[in-house]
């Protein structure tokens, strides 16, 4: 196990290098460089930046240097938690980031969990059940959550909400807990908000799960062990929750993996629409504002944090299935 | 129809073809029957039917079983179509503005009038405006008093068809002598321009951005994907890790910042380019994945070796023996792919980072909506959505039908 771990652990690192390049060259895309910007950034505000103060960012970046000696530059200080400087905040992006990406974190795997705790029993009820009226009306929301984009769900909820019941669902917090420090009744309102973030982002991927764990259980339903099971007078429920569910839910955790990236996709433009205090918002207006050391510590977190949850699943996977650690 | 199987099979032959599920209906009465009497000839015949039905013959019998993705066809097409002839569909110039009518909520035809008398000409009444009493927001009001009748086939705003051919007839609209009112079947926006003819226009846009980054990703999917499936070994092995690379990062930020990327000078045509370029990007790796493992499952088939052995060069052999039998499931692909491009395109133009106005597309009509307070004064604003709710849902039902035509051997 644990050499399966570390084997799997040294293939993401290739895969980490990349997403740093890429990154970087996003960072790099816009015209010009970063001092220009800063300086006609200062300018606009009626600031003047000293020659020396120019001088040295310029050194602290390597901007007079080759590209390469940039990027060793940046991933240098990347590793030891320096995202660079923030263009328009004036304040180093490491400062911006951190509450933010935890809040992402959060919101993604409470959708995660959120979604598997809708799919599994609906998918079941949907095998169990199959043709009957409920097993339609699943596979009609299904297929509506697959079709509707996320935003627009974001969009038609909030309106509704705010029209009919004059509610603002947007956010995360309470007014009155936004800017409080973080204590257990903040954490109880974050909760309390939660959901609906997550019902939003999960509907598009629960409608996938329902089908998916609909299909593999149906494999499972017609094996001769239930058979064998229900013959020998186990009760329905028991034998159908003990046996082919558990059988069925492999498939599951590693989809997992493939899940995450849509999660944090979906999250991001959902975040934007509800003005959740998220990656997402923070990482539109940067790019918006070209702030670019913001931007690519935005898309570089968001991409690592992928990679590494489906590290996490697919270690998860050969935890519960023998044959892929010997495999 | 029991009747017909039991003819002669000379003359079964010249009867028009069945569809498969007549023809499968057809085979379990026979069953029944035959047990009884006995007539085997019959059963050979509706059989044979399908023996000699080429493999496309048979896609389309399978095809058309499935009644929602037919439906969902017939619904594609007629959002092609409308795109197709925007000019023609729709009302009036899309950019046409006018300070009188703002945010004018969606008209309805209507047949009958306050009195209760039926028209058989559709007509919208016309609108006085005036202010809410409480809120004081300006706010429009049916004037039963007028009536004023839709007409087909109408002479109205002239506009260029496909930007070269001249005219100035409309399917549907007012008549020219109306000055003092206009049709908003779907609402006006805020600078009181046509939200219908707006959403037509955008059809073109967002419709046509789908096909085009698909033929994209498919060209560099059945190139890389081929490559990966035919050579196998580490050319297959890089292949792999660079489309498992990709599937492994997150789109929307990704897109997001690449299409911040593209310069804000660039025209229009040049940012739509731009904007298929990358969604392209990820797009070719669910293409690449089907044809590799296409190009695997028949790299041992017997015929393949047939005509390696027969002298073929390579490249005749994909060309003319490998592809056309995967023919069937790149198409399933490919329209399954579709709304997905139609929906990032979306995406990213209403965050601002895709299209940007003066282009039209569904997306950059959405835009309006970002904010909860104009969907509340104004929810017509959300009609783009619709248009792609409806389009996304009917592509993925074709989509669904299509790859289950795809392989119409499997039960």
């Amino acid at each position: 196990m644990l050499q399966y771990i570390i084997r799997r652990a040294i293939l993401a690192i290739p895969t980490l290098f990349v997403i740093s390049i890429v990154s970087f060259i996003l960072i790099q895309l816009p015209p010009g460089d970063f001092l220009t910007s800063y300086a006609a950034n200062l300018a606009a505000t009626g600031e003047q930046a000293s020659a020396e103060q120019l001088r040295l960012l310029k050194e602290a970046y390597g901007l007079d240097q080759p590209v390469y000696v940039q990027y060793v530059k940046w991933i240098w200080g990347v590793l030891h938690g320096d995202f660079g400087l923030s263009l328009e905040w004036r304040v180093s992006v490491a400062s911006l980031i951190w509450e933010r990406m935890a809040l992402t974190v959060a919101l993604s795997l409470f959708t995660m969990l959120f979604t598997w705790f809708l799919a599994i029993p609906i998918g079941v009820y949907s095998a169990t059940h199959q043709y009957s009226a409920g097993d339609y009306l699943f596979t009609f929301i299904g297929f509506l959550g697959l079709g509707v984009p996320a935003f627009m769900i974001a969009l038609v909820l909030m309106w509704v909400a705010y029209s009919w019941f004059g509610m603002d669902v947007g956010g995360l917090f309470s007014p009155e807990m936004k800017t409080a420090p973080w204590s257990m009744a903040k954490v109880v309102d974050l909760f309390k908000h939660l959901w609906i973030p997550a019902l939003i982002i999960g509907m598009g991927g629960t409608a996938g799960l329902i089908r998916t764990m609909r299909a593999n259980t149906l494999d499972e339903l017609h094996k001769p062990y239930v058979m064998t099971a229900a013959a020998k007078g186990l009760k329905h429920r028991t034998l159908i929750w003990k046996y082919p569910v558990r059988v069925a839910l492999n498939p599951f955790v590693s989809g997992a993996g493939l899940q995450l990236p849509d999660l944090i996709s979906g999250g991001t433009i959902v975040s934007v629409v509800l003005s959740l205090p998220t990656a997402g918002p923070l990482l539109l207006h940067a790019l918006q504002s070209q702030d670019m050391y913001l931007a690519g510590a935005f898309v570089l977190l968001l991409s690592a944090l992928t990679v590494i949850g489906t590290l996490i699943s697919d270690i998860a996977l050969a935890w519960l299935d023998p044959r892929i650690r010997y495999g | 129809m029991i009747a017909d199987a039991r003819l002669p099979l000379s003359s079964v032959v010249t009867l028009p073809r069945k569809s498969l599920d007549e023809v499968e209906l057809h085979m379990s009465t026979e069953g029944v029957g035959s047990a009884r009497t006995a007539q085997p000839p019959a059963k050979s015949s509706s059989e044979e039917q399908i023996y000699v039905a080429s493999q496309w013959r048979l896609m389309w019998w399978r095809f058309k079983q499935h009644k929602l993705a037919l439906v969902s066809t017939f619904i594609v097409l007629f959002f092609y179509i409308i795109a197709i002839f925007a000019e023609f569909v729709s009302v009036t110039n899309p950019e046409d503005f006018s300070a009188l009518y703002k945010n004018v909520p969606p008209q309805l035809p209507r047949f009958i009038d306050a009195e209760g008398n039926f028209h058989l000409r559709p007509f919208v009444y016309g609108l006085v405006l005036d202010r809410d009493p409480v809120t004081l927001r300006p706010r429009y009001k049916l004037d039963t008093s007028k009536m004023y009748p839709i007409y087909f086939f109408v002479r109205g705003a002239p506009y260029k068809m496909w930007g070269f051919i001249s005219a100035d007839r409309h399917l549907f609209g007012l008549s020219r002598d109306v000055t003092d009112m206009k049709l908003f079947l779907f609402g006006s926006d805020r600078l009181g321009r046509d939200m219908y003819s707006r959403v037509v226009y955008g059809a073109r846009i967002s419709l046509s951005i789908g096909l085009v980054g698909v033929i994209l990703s498919l060209v560099l999917g059945i190139l890389l994907g081929g490559i990966s499936g035919y050579y196998g070994g580490n050319i297959d092995l890089a292949i792999q890790r660079v489309i498992e690379f990709l599937r492994s990062m997150p789109t929307i930020p990704l897109w997001m910042a690449l299409g911040a990327a593209l310069p804000p000078k660039w025209p229009p045509e040049r940012v739509y380019f731009g904007i298929t370029v990358i969604l392209s990007l990820i797009g070719w790796t669910w293409m690449a994945r089907v044809v590799r493992g296409r190009f695997l499952a028949l790299r041992e088939e017997d015929f393949v070796m047939a005509a390696r052995l027969a002298g073929s060069s390579e490249l005749r052999i994909i060309t003319l023996h490998m592809v056309p039998s995967f023919l069937s499931h790149i198409i399933a692909t490919v329209t399954l792919s579709i709304p997905n491009m139609i929906l990032s395109e979306t995406s990213l133009s209403f965050l601002g980072l895709g299209l940007r106005p003066p282009a039209i597309s569904w997306g950059v009509l959405l835009q309006e909506a970002q904010n909860v307070q104009s969907v509340a004064l104004s929810p017509w604003l959300l009609m783009p959505g619709l248009a792609v709710v409806i389009v996304v849902l009917a592509f993925n039902f074709m989509g669904d039908g299509l790859r289950d035509a795809a392989d119409p051997y499997s039960r």
